[in-house]
């Protein structure tokens, strides 16, 4: 369950902002629900959700049941230098998802 | 007991005065419309029966015909337009995936090539009839039913993850066509009996689908308004389920809204009628995967 779709420009000038926009498929069981027999289904929810620029942080959410399925980011991040976006999020349980991306500056 | 009843019997009555749709009120404006549709139909009529050989006479003429996402607010339209805040295409890249899979023997693109180039078109054709089994299939059932008879391998559950994938990926090559299914030759019976499902009375609340999409499109039930019900759109992600879904779990969510039974999933009344239904809504885009509320 580690699907995710990831938009970033395919370069970027230094020092421009660019949009990172991602989505990440997952159910974000909210808790609240019973299955067909009347039994809680137990909250599923990506607890965090972090993006790393060349190893530094340069945004991170933390979610809770309020957030909808397949949840869907966009920001922006000033291009400094050539690298990677290190996206990372994990859930409650305990589920870690990883994606990548690549910055180009010209 | 009688106290529970008593609720669903007055939340059923709003529910129709929400329609609109208090028998004798629908019976005389359908008298009307009648009379009045006959003049106009009657050139129209003239026409298709000279353009097509087959020429069914249409409830909705075709140039009424508009399709879901117009009766969508502009954030949902813009969700589908936009290919990665669309939902859908984490399906359709599953699809993908399992498209050129072949850990447990032959993949689709084995015998199939190319998605992009081979099923070009194919969903905008579907439902259609099949020769070798004598039914008519949606694509959903063609796909299993390849998969069994090619590949081997075992049917997938209807509305599971892969089924979808698979169907949403093969739906998407055909984006932007205009549905154009068969309904002459074999296919014709089906087709019959998907037009007298979609004009039949069901459940308790005695609604039939031409009530609500036919006659009372454009108008509001609670705070929805009634689109004309084509599934040009399917397989959408609903905003609502939270989820990729079929046209057939859409019909049986209408289906449980007029307190119907509902077919199981894959069922032929399901498919009789979504052939009905790809043929109403001839010529309108297909926009696989949607997005819908």
């Amino acid at each position: 369950m580690a699907d995710s779709r990831i938009s970033v420009p395919d370069a970027a000038r230094r020092d421009e902002a660019i949009e990172v926009r991602i989505s990440i498929r997952h159910a974000m069981e909210t808790g609240y629900r019973t299955d067909e027999s009347g039994k809680p289904v137990a909250r599923n929810v990506i607890r965090s959700f972090a993006c790393r620029y060349n190893g530094d942080p340069v945004f991170a959410v933390r979610m809770s049941s309020g957030i909808a399925a397949n949840p869907y980011f966009r920001f922006f991040v000033t291009a400094r230098d050539s690298g990677t976006l290190d996206f990372e999020w994990i859930d409650d349980a305990g589920t870690r998802g990883t994606a990548q991306a690549t910055v180009k500056v010209v | 007991m009688l106290r529970r009843w008593q609720r669903s019997a007055r939340r059923s009555c709003g529910f129709i005065r929400a329609l609109g749709l208090n028998q004798r009120w629908s019976q005389t404006d359908s008298n009307r419309q009648t009379r009045f549709a006959g003049l106009l139909l009657v050139p129209a009529v003239a026409l298709l029966l000279i353009t097509t050989a087959q020429a069914q006479q249409r409830a909705l003429p075709l140039d009424v015909l508009r399709s879901g996402s117009e009766f969508a607010g502009s954030d949902v339209r813009g969700m589908q337009s936009d290919d990665l805040a669309n939902p859908g295409f984490l399906w359709v890249e599953r699809g993908e995936k399992s498209w050129n899979d072949s850990k447990s023997g032959a993949s689709c693109a084995s015998c199939h090539g190319e998605a992009r180039a081979s099923m070009r078109g194919v969903a905008a054709r579907y439902p259609a009839f099949d020769a070798a089994s004598g039914t008519v299939m949606d694509l959903e059932a063609r796909i299993n039913d390849c998969r069994v008879r090619r590949q081997k391998q075992n049917a997938l559950v209807r509305e599971s993850d892969d089924l979808l994938g698979i169907s949403a990926y093969v739906a998407s090559q055909s984006r932007g066509l205009p549905l154009s299914t068969r309904i002459d030759g074999p296919a014709s019976a089906a087709f019959d009996r998907g037009r007298a499902f979609y004009n039949q009375r069901h459940g308790q609340m005695n609604l039939s689908c031409a009530q609500c999409h036919d006659q009372n499109w454009g108008k509001r039930i609670y705070a929805e308004t009634l689109s004309q019900g084509h599934g040009n759109a399917f397989p959408a992600y609903k905003l609502e389920w939270q989820t990729l879904g079929s046209l057939q779990r859409r019909i049986r969510a209408c289906l449980f809204g007029i307190r119907a039974e509902m077919p199981p999933a894959g069922a032929s009344e399901l498919i009789d009628l979504e052939l009905f239904l790809a043929w109403r809504a001839q010529g309108l885009p297909l926009e696989a995967p949607g997005v819908r509320r």
